[in-house]
């Protein structure tokens, strides 16, 4: 029987999907065509324009089915914050969102910072269609003074360590840090934030945290760091990846970077492609978070930079808070905001208009995460692994945080009115496609 | 009230006018009226002050509201309530509005998401004293006649300075011109985006300006590195008698208080002809009577007003 949409609401397993009529777009392996696939065991099977025997038809009309996506920063709050998220919700939220993967971050309470927690967590994925990689303390407690075991972690499958929820201090530790994970074949995932620039800030300053009254992090106490982590690639040859750029200077550091050749990279997150510090004129908190929202001509920066590759990652930051949390004055509460469910409703609302091609689009967020943890890349062929996003590119819709899978509701973008939404993903035998 | 930003100039000018017929109240020999009655007033004080709440007890009490004063200090919160529930515990208890101060920025404006009392901003964090820049406006308007055209130099530290916020918001929405002088570290990043000139020289501000708005400087800005000493920033930034003689004409004195005499202010400044400073604390009173009646005046008594 075909039906618009099939029953998988939760994840199922992918045993024998017909999946018909969807532009199917692959831009690694050259596809960009309406075609049908079918999915057998979670594995791709030869093209066919019939439905075989037994097979769950899902009529994908009107749909693209791109090879899965991946977000590169997300915070899963387990263990130590389970009521703000926990590793099931995270996943829930990711495949909600539209993402087969995603790599979590280790300051949860205790950090991620040794083999077995790491192994914990990444087993804590196993139901969902949604690989769990972490990326793991660069220092242990992410105290920012001794090494963690990194050999021992990265036998575990981490290809990434960060202490990230701040910077690593110490330029000799970081250094160290780098050269060291350089040897294993990872890279060191900076937040990049001279602590003592940015001490007691809340938003960015500049006019509107003079306006308000609220302490300001300058734009020059992330781009400080950036410039110590490119220094210090430099110098030892090491990868570093810069984590949610968010100012005109780290930009620029970056570029030249690259223009050099060194092995820096850099993610964006859409509040910095689509917000300003006047947003937060109101003191709502679900527009604070760290690095901030910042000027106009630091957003005109980062679009710059994204569209040209200097930026080479699309990711969230994703970052949730307890109601509790964030109800609160501003200066207090805490930073971050949720975006698995919203990131890929942005990116086609408001991306392609700023001269994005689709294609570009899923280099900087399928293909170039993937590539900075070394991972194997998705493809769409046969007998390939079946990792794929369903998205419906014309469903209108409304972010409500109500809806959200994440256990979390903070979202600056609640309201928004946006022009595309995941339906669904496949990946590691399991399907999750909506019914609606 | 949550701050001056919200306010036309025209609701200025109205909280101005009232504020004339309020001040005739004090001058009665009974100093007050019932026009209040009936309505609840808590001064919700989560930062200290003395002066403020004073100011805004009195306005209360002429007026002959039902005054409840909060402290931080002894109360839930001390025993890790948040602000936002003892708020909203003391609103069940029917109270018609709230002053309050607290030392964070858009405190008002958060508690005024999940309240139904009048919110009435007496001071958060470096954010807007709205009420304070009233009472400077109209004690400028009492000695010229008219704020349109008038400079005014606001001297010190400007970063930190809720004052200093409140009255480059309302000056200029009256057509005023503000400088803001000080040290380039206690000048905040972007002010000159609203519409003020900068300068670090003291002598260059003072002729210039009409008017000296003195903030005060806090020892703490010393040890956080932002000057060298309190002595240097008296040499350079204190406003004295002598820095004055070089203006052409007389500089008219204001000073929000608490001063430090002998740092950014000299006593032969602070009580000199010029000085308006203790007019300024009368017509705290009256504004903060204007504020009250205009906000809360609806939910008096019937025959109260």
């Amino acid at each position: 029987m075909t039906s618009k949409y099939t029953r998988f609401d939760k994840p199922a397993r992918a045993e024998n999907l017909f999946l018909q009529g969807a532009r199917v777009i692959d831009p690694r392996r050259g596809i960009d065509q309406i075609m049908n696939l079918h999915v057998r065991n979670g594995v791709l099977q030869g093209i066919t324009s019939e439905a075989p025997a037994g097979s769950d038809v899902i009529d994908l009309r009107g749909h693209w089915i791109t090879p899965g996506w991946f977000d590169l920063h997300v915070h899963l709050r387990e263990p130590g914050k389970e009521v703000a998220e926990t590793i099931a919700t995270g996943c829930m939220a990711a495949m909600n969102g539209g993402f087969t993967g995603i790599a979590c971050m280790p300051n949860t309470d205790p950090p991620l910072d040794d083999a077995a927690t790491v192994k914990w967590v990444r087993s804590q994925g196993k139901p969902f269609p949604v690989e769990v990689h972490v990326i793991a303390a660069a220092t242990r407690g992410r105290q920012g003074k001794e090494l963690v075991e990194m050999t021992e972690i990265v036998e575990e499958g981490v290809r990434a360590f960060s202490d990230d929820g701040g910077p690593i201090k110490s330029s000799a530790v970081l250094r160290h840090a780098v050269e060291y994970s350089n040897m294993l074949g990872a890279r060191i995932f900076e937040h990049a934030e001279d602590v003592y620039l940015a001490e007691g800030g809340s938003m960015n300053e500049g006019e509107w945290s003079t306006r308000l009254g609220v302490t300001g992090m300058p734009t020059i106490a992330e781009a400080i760091d950036v410039a110590r982590c490119v220094l210090i690639s430099e110098y030892t040859g090491g990868a570093v990846h810069i984590c949610h750029v968010s100012a005109k200077e780290s930009v620029e550091l970056i570029r030249n970077a690259k223009q050099k050749g060194l092995r820096v990279t850099g993610e964006v997150c859409p509040h910095h492609l689509l917000l300003t510090d006047e947003s937060c004129k109101t003191f709502d908190t679900n527009f604070k978070m760290n690095p901030p929202l910042r000027s106009e001509s630091d957003r005109q920066a980062c679009w710059e930079a994204f569209l040209d590759g200097t930026l080479d990652v699309y990711c969230t930051d994703h970052a949730p808070h307890s109601w509790e949390d964030k109800t609160q004055e501003f200066d207090i509460a805490p930073f971050g905001i949720v975006g698995l469910e919203t990131a890929l409703g942005l990116a086609l609302t408001f991306f392609m208009e700023k001269g994005m091609g689709l294609h570009t689009l899923l280099e900087r967020v399928v293909y170039a995460p993937r590539e900075i943890l070394t991972q194997p890349l998705p493809c769409i062929g046969e007998g390939e692994a079946a990792n794929l996003t369903i998205i419906d590119p014309t469903c209108r819709w409304t972010v409500s945080p109500d809806d959200f899978k994440s256990l979390s509701r903070n979202t600056p973008f609640a309201g928004w009115e946006l022009t595309g939404k995941s339906r669904g993903v496949i990946h590691r035998g399991f399907a999750v496609i909506q019914t609606f | 009230m949550l701050g001056l930003a919200d306010y036309s100039s025209d609701e200025i000018q109205t909280i101005l006018d009232t504020s004339l017929q309020m001040r005739d109240i004090l001058d009665r020999p009974v100093k007050k009226v019932p026009t209040l009655r009936g309505v609840t007033v808590v001064n919700l004080f989560l930062e200290n002050s003395t002066r403020t709440r004073t100011s805004f007890e009195l306005a209360e009490k002429r007026l002959s509201a039902d005054t409840l004063n909060f402290s931080a200090s002894g109360s839930a919160l001390s025993k890790g309530e948040t602000m936002l529930d003892t708020a909203l515990n003391i609103e069940a208890m029917k109270v018609d509005v709230v002053v309050m101060r607290h030392k964070s920025p858009g405190s008002p404006h958060f508690l005024a998401r999940h309240l139904e009392s009048i919110i009435i901003n007496a001071g958060d964090g470096r954010h807007e004293h709205p009420t304070q820049a009233l009472l400077d406006m109209l004690t400028l308007r009492d000695k010229y006649g008219s704020l349109k055209g008038l400079r005014v130099a606001l001297v010190g530290d400007i970063l930190h300075s809720r004052v200093a916020m409140s009255n480059i918001i309302g000056l200029k929405r009256m057509g005023a011109e503000v400088i803001v002088c000080g040290p380039s570290t206690l000048i905040p990043r972007g002010i000159e985006r609203m519409g003020v000139e900068i300068t670090n020289h003291l002598d260059d501000a003072i002729q210039r300006a009409d008017a000296l708005n003195i903030l005060r400087i806090q020892l703490e800005r010393q040890t956080a590195g932002l000057f060298p000493s309190l002595r240097e920033y008296h040499k350079y930034f204190g406003v004295t008698r002598a820095r004055l003689e070089k203006a052409s004409s007389p500089l008219t004195i204001l000073h929000p208080g608490p001063m430090n005499r002998g740092i950014e202010i000299t006593s032969d400044v602070a009580d000199s002809e010029h000085s308006v400073i203790l007019q300024q604390v009368t017509n705290g009173v009256a504004v903060r009577m204007a504020v009250l009646y205009l906000l809360a005046g609806g939910r008096a008594e019937p025959g109260a007003q």
